[in-house]
């Protein structure tokens, strides 16, 4: 039980520790892939502390919700952070959501996130907040939906479940996953504002969503939102490989298979975030309002996941 | 699940076919429609293939050579042939709004889905469950052909439809007797050159690929 709360503890701050540096290999490799010269893989590191030592600026308007917002938003992508298991299996800490749960976590975040948008008054953050809640109320069902799609598959919405079955039992090839990886990918690009749906990089008022949302924030706040996004990036990320590429993360008390799992998901991830910047530089934004239709693609594709489970694999 | 891998992977690339199917249903251009009907037709070449493979089928081996050179190879090329001669307006409009197809699109497949279980349930072969997706294909392609205005997709849609005809002949009953494969294999590629010409002489009357104008026709 010890070495679990232990083990429990190093996964979750080894995830909000890793998170930056993703961010950084994303950013490293889509510099490369457009020609530029990249940043070095440390410069979210650089950037948090360069936030971290400013003082914050804040409206005189704001009211308490506005500082505590950044906080919060932290903290519920921390716990998500611990619940998704990236390199050991079944931990102590999991029991405590199920991936629906999970949603209801990332929706508490985005609905800080909104609220201390409103909360100044300035038009744009009121615009990002609208913005976001279109994509956000038209992503959930989908990633509800391919969460299903695994439960069906493995009879369970526990996360290790999934895991164990997945990972651990006689290899098999499901149909009805492939349908739901593509859903997923489209629901994760949509959440984390990456292109096509959003540019994390422009400050443009006609398409921006996230960095609308944040614009009056400064300093620390402002690091604890960026740090929060890119432990969002890096939770997703350990979901998709949580569902659909679990080989190599260690069953439950195999502390013997610790180094393989550590290797294997930073292999996973590289690829990953190599595959991101990739597509996002071939890909061009799309309006806003055609993102109502990136996302209807991807409730359908995962509606079509449960379906073929039902006539292929049961 | 105590299916043998090669099977699962006709199951795979079943579920490939579907969507793809779907890929096709919400593409907007034409160049898009023609590469996802060269995918469409290479998913098919290696179902057939592996089918072929895994039920010691040889005639099945010809269909699927069939299948690669005339609609992976042969077809695509002459229609972005066909595209690059008529200079036609790349962006395709369909008459229902994609959104609202995809989701009559849904509701077809699990019509078909529930319309196949009963038959696929007579049938002997192994890959008898992937009869409600070959279904579900020729459908979703006759929706693509009445939402569809102009010439090309139109008949991208017909050669789809084709396509899903076929993965139902292999999946219910391991395919059509060789003569009856070569014949229908030369009636579509007569029907794609004819359908070419077609669509030549259309554009000289009309001078457009849209198929309104043809009510002009109409005797009053």
């Amino acid at each position: 039980m010890q070495t679990g709360i232990l083990l429990q503890l190093a996964q979750t701050l080894l995830a909000i520790l890793l998170a930056p540096l993703l961010m950084g290999w994303v950013n490293q490799c889509r510099a490369w892939l457009q020609g530029r010269s990249a940043p070095p893989l440390t410069q979210p590191y650089r950037t948090l502390r360069k936030l971290f030592l400013k003082d914050a600026v804040i409206a005189h308007d704001a009211t308490p919700l506005f500082r505590f917002a950044p906080y919060m938003i932290f903290a519920c992508m921390a716990l998500a952070a611990g619940i998704v298991p990236t390199i050991a299996n079944d931990l102590p800490f999991s029991p405590a959501a199920d991936v629906i749960a999970l949603v209801g976590i990332f929706a508490l975040a985005r609905v800080f996130l909104a609220l201390a948008a409103m909360d100044i008054g300035s038009p744009f953050g009121t615009l990002g907040a609208r913005r976001e809640m279109l994509v956000s109320f038209l992503a959930e069902p989908a990633l509800l939906m391919v969460f299903f799609t695994a439960s069906l598959i493995s009879q369970s919405t526990e996360l290790p479940i999934i895991v164990q079955t997945l990972a651990h039992r006689e290899f098999a090839i499901y149909p009805s996953l492939a349908f739901a990886a593509v859903a997923f990918w489209m629901i994760s690009v949509a959440e984390n504002a990456r292109i096509p749906v959003d540019n994390p990089t422009t400050h443009l008022e006609l398409t921006m969503i996230h960095e609308a949302m944040i614009l009056e924030y400064s300093a620390r706040h402002l690091a604890l939102i960026e740090w929060a996004v890119a432990l969002k990036l890096f939770t997703y990320s350990a979901l998709g490989i949580a569902l659909f590429l679990p080989w190599g993360i260690a069953a439950q008390g195999d502390i013997s298979a610790l180094p393989l799992a550590l290797v294997a998901m930073v292999a996973k991830l590289l690829l990953g975030g190599a595959v991101l910047a990739f597509i996002e530089t071939i890909s061009a934004k799309v309006r806003l309002f055609r993102a109502p239709e990136f996302l209807g693609t991807a409730f359908l594709l995962a509606v079509l996941g449960m379906l073929i489970h039902f006539l292929l694999e049961t | 699940m105590t299916l043998s891998y090669h099977l699962q992977i006709v199951n795979l690339l079943a579920a490939l076919l579907l969507l793809i199917s779907f890929a096709m249903l919400s593409q907007r251009r034409i160049a898009g429609l023609i590469t996802l009907f060269a995918w469409q037709g290479a998913a098919l070449t290696a179902s057939t293939a592996l089918i072929a493979w895994s039920t010691n089928q040889h005639h099945l081996y010809y269909s699927a050579a069939l299948t690669l050179v005339l609609k992976v190879i042969a077809m695509p090329w002459y229609f972005s042939r066909l595209m690059k001669k008529l200079d036609v307006n790349r962006v395709v409009e369909p008459m229902i709004n994609i959104p609202t197809t995809m989701l009559i699109g849904i509701v077809l497949v699990i019509f078909s889905f529930n319309l196949a279980l009963p038959i696929s349930e007579l049938s002997g072969t192994v890959t008898r469950a992937t009869l409600g997706i070959a279904m579900a294909c020729v459908l979703l392609a006759f929706l693509m052909m009445i939402t569809r205005t102009k010439a090309i997709p139109q008949v991208i849609g017909f050669l789809a439809m084709e396509n899903g005809l076929f993965f139902a002949a292999t999946s219910a009953t391991y395919g059509m007797p060789l003569v009856v494969e070569l014949g229908v294999a030369l009636d579509v590629l007569v029907g794609v050159f004819v359908l070419g010409i077609f669509i030549f002489q259309i554009r000289e009357t009309f001078d457009s690929l849209d198929l309104k104008h043809m009510e002009k026709l109409k005797e009053k």
